[in-house]
This record gives structure tokens, C-alpha cells and sequence, in this order.
């Protein structure tokens, strides 16, 4: 008797029936849609026989090309669940004043405001981010994918199963209810004894060591890689601010992997990290987690501001104004973003020596941004500038962000923000800069490469609704928050008492409201796209009049991406190349290397997942067996050394005769 | 096995038998290298011991010495076992370990400071262990 | 590196210049080392952060006992013997192999594994007095602190250990190729690294923490 109970808590730990949530009908609703959708979703694959190409095509994919769309759609799955997320809060909030307590519990809604906050930073913004590098870098750069295939298809999987962990914990258990970056004492065993902060540590530490790998990656690609003759200031801009980025990431992640781990520690050894006792000390989290937290707001930002280059220079038909000041920009944002981290705490009692020093820092940064807008202002003047959708929404974003950093510059001084912290103002500054500029900046980089990525054009008419949605959503939703901020109102409320606000609230929920039919448009408009993919078509590689080598291959681009490496002379390559009346090369085409697909990245992180999850419900014999299977993975992939082959000089002919006769075709 | 993998043009390496392609010349690893840098290692190991465990000089001057020995072992180490110079790697090794430094630094000196500071002001008479364990005033300076 | 046949303008800065904008073959270099050490940078910061923890957290004994009354600087000594003589068994395996002499890598490479499994049973036995003692990780801030920075440095020796393992028998297999080398030469700069963080350990933990 006492046996079998024993086994059964080894077994399964704290994992029983009580996890699913049969009692919240909002989940339940969702659970419901989730397994219909889903069995849709299988049933499709299924009946169109498509498990093999995608296990050989795509899941065991080592071409970056692949990788970055996986991260992309990836990102996009994930941006409609946090967006319900947003929606739900919105909705409560403009609900729930006086005698109405809103459709959402306060335990409840605090999951939901987490849930909120990490999925949009951790699964939507960095999935996006690091699939638009991952496609775009090494096309750029004239190389033929990046220095490290295998990791870098290791690193998506982690990545998506950091995800699945999220949202496992919708019907298994519960989330976090601690804001996106779990402060103890409140995120510590005795406040939160549940699961839901152990969620958030293992998806976030699964996800981390993909982010940190693909960190890696892209540095050594981009050190290692260049075509010849791409010195460092020949390179694209993109490129420029991709390869800051990643040095970002790999000099920031290890401090969130050490604090989360510390975090876990404390809750499953019952160590005295940032406990209220025994000597241990809660301000040491806040102080960590924002030395990581402060460049990771950079590593979101900086590639868009890469993406505004590529396109501003694009759609004015101009080089880029001030390529030399755009890089120094770029390399100081990258050092003194790891100088400003206390802001985000300045209410914390440092005292005036110290919050001197960091307001002073964090204004500073905002100069070589500024310097930025003046460079991609000046690009544009006397330019032939054409609106097509890419430019439109950097336009957006030039009026959006920019208001969302003064507002950060008004935040920076230390007495303000004694009045501001965690405010809504704070929340309408961070959106600002978020939407205004990572987002904004993602769905002009979608824009504009996705007919590189697939060889049509997206749908103009659904994107040109969704842009205005979101541009004009944006700021119906935003704009109350910031009068709300000023008038006092603090953050992650789920009700309110004063009614004389609500009506601020309502009309933050009509923009929400307008930002949902951007996404829907966003959809509308990848189905139109598919719908009309004949009509969009572009053969030629080059729909933009592109000026970087990315458009000199086809659309999409070849295996191998480039028959023969470039060889670069100058910025701006490839309207270099024009220029000079560069033809393609149509014969001689020789044998090309490349790595082979593999199962393993797959494997190990879907093993990582599972100690992830095993260790979240205490299930102590399945962590162990998990483990020894993750060693083993890992160390029979390293006995495998033949992780390569060859393309013959007769397929990349055949391959490359193709295009040839399509482009006469069209001509 | 590995016969697939020798290919047909002179220049392509096998990557598990010969040298491959487009390798960097490799670090050469010496025996006086391995010995300078180990017995150097030593003594700036016993000298740090001897000094904490036969209590030589004053508390305060002796972390200022060991950690000074400290900083010129791991120079010791970066040469001499790591082989670290400004040319390996065309000098991307060392601008990685430089700015590696500076971050760290920055997130060292940078938390001691911020946390004496709010220690100081959020929980005034914790600060010093004395109060707590009778041993006197630690500075964690 | 990569063949070039490019045919640059002439000095006149003449009219019809003809560039080669290709090259036929292109052979990219070798990352591996370089990643490697990007890796061992990030590495380098996660301990920061155990530091910058302990260096918070490293007075506060909450009543309880303090490094002075702990370490046992003998044993840290003896240790630290253990993993500098590693390094220095690791660096004659790699002056083998450099020589291409499969047994003599294969020898100071099981000596190496060997003081290194030496290292981490005696810091396990350091561990389990502590814990006997009642000085367990959950006792105070301080001692959570050493645990994990001691135990983290710990772990990664474990871990660098059971590569060292694999690695024998994949260098049985396979001999002194490329890839094998490659693959000596990250776990020889792995290995360094993990004495140069001990350095610090030693420095900042044990010797430091029995000052005043």
C-alpha cells in the first residue's frame, strides 16, 4: 500500500488530475478550439501525406532559409495567442469598475498579464527577430548558410519547445502570476508554491540556450563568412546591426540562464537567494535580471533599425546617408545599453548617487538613436521615394517611435519616474517603442523579404489595411494609457473603483479592437497572397530594385543560395553590381559542399523539453530517465562525422538552367 | 566508411582523415610554453596561500595582493595554456575576451555598488555582518 | 583561403575596367574555434553573475557559520594542485597529438580525466562535511552562494570529464584527423578555462573568505 503510493509520487510528482482546469470555462472554451483546430491541422497533414516532407524538408532542415521561416511562422502562431491575451485584459479593464468585477478572476488575469509579456518578448518578438537574421544574414553576406547548420536548427527547436512549454501550462496546470519577470519574494516557494513560476523558469531557460547558440552562430557567420572582399564596412547594414545583436545576446542570455537558475534553486533546494530570510536578498534579482533585461530590449530593437536601413535606402533609391555614423551608432548603442539597467528600478532605494548615474546613461542612449532617425530623414531627402508597404510602415514607425523614446527620455529622470513607475504610463512608453519599432519594423521586413523568401509579392490591398489598423490602433489604444499613467493609475490592475476613468479604458479597448483587425488582416492577407500566388509572381529575384546581394539570387533562392560566391568591391553590392552591367553567370558551374539535414536537434530539444516539464511537476524518476536520454542523444550525435555531401556540378547546372530559361521566359 | 568521403578534387580535404579546407593555421603547442606557464602558475598560487594561511601581512593589503596575483595568473594562463594573442582568430579572440572583461567588470562593480547603495537605504543596520555574527566590520569592498 | 580572380581597374583609372564579381571556388574558413571561444566568453559571464551574487550575498551568515570557520584551506590547496597539474597533463595530451602520437594523447588524456575526477571527489567530500556540519546551501545567503558558484564550477567540470570520456573513444575510432583535433583543441581551451575560473574561486571565495 505504502509502496504503490510511494511509486506513484515518483511517477508522477505533483502531476494529477487537479492540473486540468475543469473548472475554468474560458480555458476549457480554448482547450476545445485548440483540439479541434488541431485535429484539423493533423487531419490535413495527414490526409495530404505531408509528414514525410515535413520531417525531410523541413523539421530536419539545416538550411537557414528553412530554419528562418520555422522561426517565423513560429513567432506568428504565437503573436495570436499573446494578442488574446492582450485583448482579455483590455476587455476586463474596460469592463470591470465599481460592482462589475469583469469576466476575469484576479488569479486568473495575473497569468494572463504574464503569459502576456512573455510570450510577446520571448516567443514572438525573438522567434521573428532571429528568423528574419537567420534568413536574411547569410544571403547578404554572399555565403551559403551559416557557420554552424547543425546548432542553428538545435537552437529553432529549443526555442519552439520553450514555447510548447508556455502553453502547456493553458491545460496542464497554471501559469505565472508574476508579471513577465517574476520578482521574488513573490516569484520565491512560499508565495508561489505552484507550478506556474516553474513553467516560466524551464520554458524560458529551454528557449534561452537556443537564443544563446543562434547568438553564437551568427557572430562566427558573420566574422567568418563574408564573401570575398566584404570588409567590415562593406557590409549591409542589416548585417551590421545583426551582427551587434548577436554579441548582445551572448554576452546578456548567460546572466538570465544564471538568475533564472538561481530563482529555481531557491524554490526547488530551498537556497537563500533572494529570500526574505536567512540572509538572502530579492533587490539581487531586480539587479540581475535588468543587467539582462535592458540590452535584451536592444537586441529586439536593433535589427529593426537595420531593417529601416535596408528599406529606407531601397525606397528612396539612395545609399544609405551616413553609413560610417549609422555603424558607430549601432556599436555604442551595443556597450552603453549595458550601462542603463537600473532604470528600470530607480523607485528601488539607490539613493540619489546612483540614480544620477544611470538617468544620466540612459539619456545618453538615446543620442546615437537620434542620430539614426537624422541619418535614415537625410537618406530619404532627394530621393525617389516609392510607398510601397515596407516604406509605409517605416514611415510608421518614425512617427511612433520616436514619440515612445521621448517619453522613455522623460522616464529616465529619476524624479519623474518616482511619480511614472509602473504607471500605465510606463506601459504606454514601452508599447510605443515596441509596436513602433520592433513590430512595426518586423512586418516591414516581412514585407519586404517575403518575396525573396517564397518568390511573390504579399497581398498589397490586405497589407495596406492592416497598416493602417495598426498605425491608427496603435495610438487609439496607446494614447489613454499615457493620460491614465499621468492621472496615477498603476499597472496590472484587474479593477478599478473610480468610474470617472473607465470611459479612458473603453477607448483603449476600441483601439485593441482595431489592432485585432490589423492581425486579421495580417492573415487575410498571407491568404490572399497564397490565394493569388500566380498573379504576385516574381521571377526575377529583384522585385524592389534591391541594392544588397540577397536580391541577386532567385526567389527563392536555390539550395545553395549563390552558384559562385560573390566577389564584393563595394557597399551597397549589388546596385554596385547593376551598375557596372553585371550578367549572371550561365555555365561552368562546379560541385558545391553543403551539410546534411539531422534528426538530432529535434530529438535533444524535444528531450529538454520533456526534463523541463518533469522537473516543473516534481517528477523525479522521468527527469532522471529524460537526462540519461539526453546524453546519450547528444553524445551519439557526436559520433556522427559524416554530416556532410555534396551538390554536383550537374544539378546546380540543371538547377541554375531552370532559372535561366525562366528569366527569358519573362522577359 | 570513409571512402565516400574522399573526393575527387585534390584540394577538398576529408575532414575525418586529412586536413580540411580553408583551416587557419593552428596554434603550436610547446613543452616550454606548458612548463613556463605552469611553474609560473605555482608560484603565484603558493604565494596567495602562504600569505592567507600564515596571516603575513595585514587583512586589507593581503586581498589587494592575492587578487593582484590573481589578475597576473590569469594572464599567466591566457598565454601561455590558452595561447591567447591579438593575432589568433584575426584578432577577434581578443577584442571577444576584451569586451568579455569590460561586461564583466561593469556587472560586478556595478552590482556591488547598486546593492551596497540599497542595502544601505532599504535595510539600514543589516548591512554589516558585525550585528549578526560578532566578527567584527567586513566591508564587502 | 578563397581564390580570387579579380582584375582590378588600372592605376589610370582606365574607362572599361573588367571586375570578376565571382570567384569559382569559395572555401569559407573554419568557425569552430573561433565559436568556441565566443562560447567560453558567454561562459565567463554566467559565472559572473554566480560572482556578483556571492559578492552580495557572500557576508551574510544569518547567525550561522562563517568561511573563516569553515574552509579548510589545506584541502583547497591539495585541490587546486589537482586541477593546475590537469592543465598541465592536458597541454602534453595536445603537444601529442600535435605529434600525431595516438598513445601518448590517449595516455595524458586519462591522466587528465583522472586528477580531474580526483578535483571533484574531494570537492564532494568538501561538500559533504559542509552539509554533516549543518553548513548546507539553504543555510544562509553566504552558503548559498558558495554552493553554487563552487558546485556550478563543479558541474562544469563533470561535464568536461564526461567529453574528455567520449572523446577517447571517438579519438579510438577515428585517430588524429581534422575533426578530431578540432575537437581537442575546444575541449583543451574548455579545460583552461575552467582553471583560470578556479583561479578566481580560489581567490575570491576560499582565500578571501577567511579574511576579516
Amino acid at each position: 500500500m505504502q509502496d504503490s503510493f510511494d511509486l506513484t509520487k515518483l511517477i508522477f510528482g505533483r502531476l494529477s488530475w487537479d492540473a486540468i482546469p475543469f473548472h475554468e470555462p474560458i480555458l476549457l472554451a480554448t482547450f476545445a478550439g485548440v483540439l479541434v483546430g488541431g485535429a484539423a491541422l493533423l487531419g490535413l497533414i495527414t490526409y495530404f501525406r505531408l509528414w514525410g516532407k515535413l520531417w525531410h524538408d523541413w523539421f530536419t532542415s539545416i538550411d537557414h532559409k528553412k530554419i528562418g521561416i520555422m522561426y517565423m511562422v513560429l513567432g506568428i502562431v504565437m503573436l495570436l495567442r499573446g494578442f488574446a491575451d492582450a485583448l482579455m485584459m483590455r476587455a476586463q479593464q474596460a469592463l470591470s469598475f465599481g460592482e462589475n468585477a469583469g469576466f476575469l478572476p484576479p488569479h486568473h488575469y495575473d497569468q494572463v498579464f504574464t503569459a502576456h509579456g512573455v510570450i510577446m518578448i520571448f516567443f514572438v518578438a525573438m522567434p521573428l527577430v532571429t528568423g528574419l537574421m537567420n534568413y536574411v544574414v547569410p544571403l547578404q553576406i554572399g555565403a551559403r548558410d551559416v557557420a554552424f547548420p547543425f546548432l542553428n536548427n538545435f537552437s529553432f527547436w529549443m526555442t519552439a519547445m520553450g514555447a510548447v512549454l508556455v502553453m502547456a501550462s493553458l491545460f496542464v496546470g497554471e501559469f505565472a502570476r508574476t508579471g513577465w519577470l517574476a520578482y521574488p519574494p513573490l516569484s520565491g516557494i512560499l508565495a508561489s508554491p505552484g507550478v506556474g513560476v516553474d513553467y516560466y523558469i524551464w520554458a524560458l531557460q529551454v528557449a534561452g540556450v537556443g537564443t544563446l547558440l543562434s547568438g553564437v552562430n551568427l557572430i562566427v557567420t558573420i566574422v567568418k563568412m563574408r564573401a570575398p572582399g566584404m570588409d567590415l564596412m562593406k557590409m549591409p547594414v542589416f548585417t551590421w546591426t545583426s551582427l551587434c545583436t548577436n554579441i548582445l545576446i551572448v554576452v546578456t542570455f548567460p546572466i538570465l540562464t544564471a538568475t533564472l537558475a538561481m530563482l529555481g534553486m531557491d524554490r526547488l533546494f530551498d537556497t537563500a537567494f533572494f529570500t526574505n530570510d536567512r540572509g538572502g536578498n530579492a533587490m539581487l534579482y531586480v539587479n540581475l535580471i535588468w543587467i539582462w533585461g535592458h540590452p535584451e530590449v536592444y537586441i529586439l530593437i536593433l535589427p529593426a533599425f537595420g531593417i529601416f536601413s535596408e528599406v529606407v535606402s531601397t525606397f528612396s533609391g539612395k545609399r544609405l546617408f551616413g553609413y560610417t555614423s549609422m555603424v558607430y551608432a549601432t556599436c555604442v548603442i551595443m556597450v552603453l545599453s549595458y550601462l542603463v539597467w537600473l532604470h528600470h528600478f530607480f523607485t528601488m532605494g539607490s539613493g540619489a548617487s546612483v540614480n544620477s548615474f544611470f538617468g544620466i546613461t540612459t539619456m545618453i542612449i538615446s543620442i546615437p538613436t537620434g542620430a539614426k532617425i537624422f541619418n535614415w530623414l537625410f537618406t530619404m531627402y532627394r530621393g525617389r521615394i516609392r510607398f510601397e508597404l515596407p516604406m509605409m510602415w517605416t514611415i510608421s514607425f518614425m512617427l511612433t517611435f520616436t514619440i515612445g523614446g521621448m517619453t522613455g527620455v522623460m522616464l529616465a529622470i529619476p524624479a519623474a519616474d518616482f511619480v511614472l513607475h509602473n504607471s500605465l504610463f510606463l506601459i504606454a512608453h514601452f508599447h510605443n517603442v515596441i509596436i513602433g519599432g520592433v513590430v512595426f519594423g518586423l512586418f516591414a521586413g516581412i514585407n519586404y523579404w517575403f518575396p525573396k523568401a517564397f518568390g511573390y509579392k504579399l497581398d498589397e490591398f490586405w497589407g495596406k489595411v492592416s497598416f493602417w489598423l495598426w498605425s491608427i490602433g496603435f495610438w487609439v489604444a496607446f494614447t489613454p494609457p499615457y493620460i491614465l499613467g499621468f492621472m496615477g493609475v498603476t499597472r496590472r490592475m484587474s479593477h478599478f473603483e473610480d468610474p470617472e476613468l473607465q470611459w479612458l479604458f473603453q477607448i483603449s479597448f476600441v483601439g485593441t479592437l482595431m489592432i485585432a483587425g490589423g492581425i486579421g488582416a495580417l492573415l487575410m492577407q498571407f491568404f490572399m497572397t497564397w490565394k493569388n500566388r500566380k498573379a504576385l509572381r516574381d521571377v526575377t529575384g529583384d522585385p524592389w530594385d534591391g541594392r544588397t546581394l540577397e536580391w541577386s539570387t532567385s526567389s527563392p533562392p536555390p539550395d545553395y543560395n549563390f552558384a559562385f560566391t560573390p566577389v564584393v568591391y563595394d557597399n551597397d553590392t549589388f546596385a554596385d553590381m547593376k551598375k557596372a552591367g553585371w550578367k549572371r553567370p550561365l555555365a561552368d558551374y562546379v560541385e558545391i559542399h553543403m551539410p546534411k539535414n539531422t534528426w538530432a536537434g529535434f530529438v535533444i530539444s524535444a528531450i529538454a523539453m520533456v526534463i523541463g516539464f518533469a522537473i516543473i511537476w516534481h517528477m523525479w524518476l522521468l527527469t532522471g530517465l529524460a537526462f540519461v536520454a539526453l546524453m546519450v542523444a547528444i553524445v551519439v550525435h557526436t559520433f556522427n562525422y559524416k554530416r556532410d555531401y555534396y551538390i554536383s556540378a550537374e544539378e546546380v547546372t540543371r538547377t541554375e538552367n531552370e532559372r535561366t530559361k525562366l528569366l527569358e521566359a519573362h522577359v | 566508411m570513409s571512402s565516400q568521403h574522399h573526393d575527387h578534387h585534390g584540394h577538398h580535404g576529408d575532414p575525418l582523415h586529412g586536413h580540411t579546407h580553408g583551416d587557419a593555421p593552428g596554434v603550436h603547442y610547446s613543452l616550454k610554453d606548458y612548463t613556463t606557464g605552469f611553474i609560473l602558475a605555482v608560484i603565484l598560487t603558493v604565494i596567495p596561500f602562504w600569505l592567507v594561511m600564515g596571516n603575513v601581512l595585514d587583512p586589507s593589503t593581503t586581498k589587494y595582493v592575492i587578487l593582484g596575483f590573481a589578475g597576473v595568473q590569469l594572464i599567466v594562463h591566457m598565454v601561455y595554456f590558452l595561447h591567447m594573442n591579438s593575432k589568433s582568430e584575426g584578432g577577434w579572440n581578443m577584442m571577444a575576451l576584451l569586451l568579455t572583461i569590460v561586461l564583466l567588470v561593469i556587472v560586478l562593480s556595478g552590482s556591488i555598488w547598486v546593492m551596497h547603495h540599497m542595502n544601505a537605504n532599504m535595510m539600514p543596520g543589516m548591512g554589516d555582518a558585525a550585528a549578526v555574527t560578532g566578527h567584527g566590520n567586513h566591508d564587502m569592498q | 583561403m578563397s581564390n580570387t580572380n579579380a582584375t582590378f581597374p588600372s592605376a589610370s583609372g582606365g574607362a572599361a575596367a573588367v571586375r570578376e564579381y565571382h570567384v569559382r571556388e569559395h572555401h569559407p574558413e573554419q568557425g569552430t574555434l573561433l565559436g568556441f571561444w565566443i562560447y567560453l566568453m558567454s561562459d565567463c559571464l554566467l559565472f559572473a553573475s554566480l560572482f556578483a551574487a556571492y559578492a552580495v550575498l557572500g557576508r551574510n551568515y544569518a547567525g550561522g557559520p562563517s568561511g573563516a570557520e569553515l574552509f579548510d584551506l589545506p584541502l583547497v590547496a591539495i585541490n587546486t594542485a589537482f586541477l593546475l597539474v590537469s592543465s598541465i597533463t592536458f597541454g602534453f595530451a595536445m603537444i601529442a597529438a600535435q605529434a600525431k602520437k595516438l598513445g601518448g594523447t590517449m595516455l595524458w588524456l586519462g591522466i587528465t580525466g583522472l586528477l580531474g575526477l580526483c578535483f571533484l571527489g574531494l570537492e564532494l567530500y568538501e561538500f559533504y562535511h559542509l552539509i554533516h556540519e549543518g553548513a548546507g546551501p539553504s543555510r544562509s545567503g553566504f552558503l548559498t552562494a558558495f554552493f553554487s558558484l563552487v558546485g556550478t564550477h563543479g558541474l562544469h567540470v563533470l561535464f568536461g570529464i564526461v567529453w574528455l570520456v567520449v572523446l577517447m573513444f571517438q579519438l579510438a575510432k577515428h585517430g588524429l584527423g581534422a575533426e578530431n583535433m578540432r575537437r581537442l583543441s575546444c575541449l583543451s581551451l574548455f579545460w583552461h578555462f575552467l582553471d583560470v575560473v578556479w583561479i578566481f574561486v580560489f581567490t575570491f571565495v576560499y582565500l578571501m573568505g577567511v579574511l576579516p
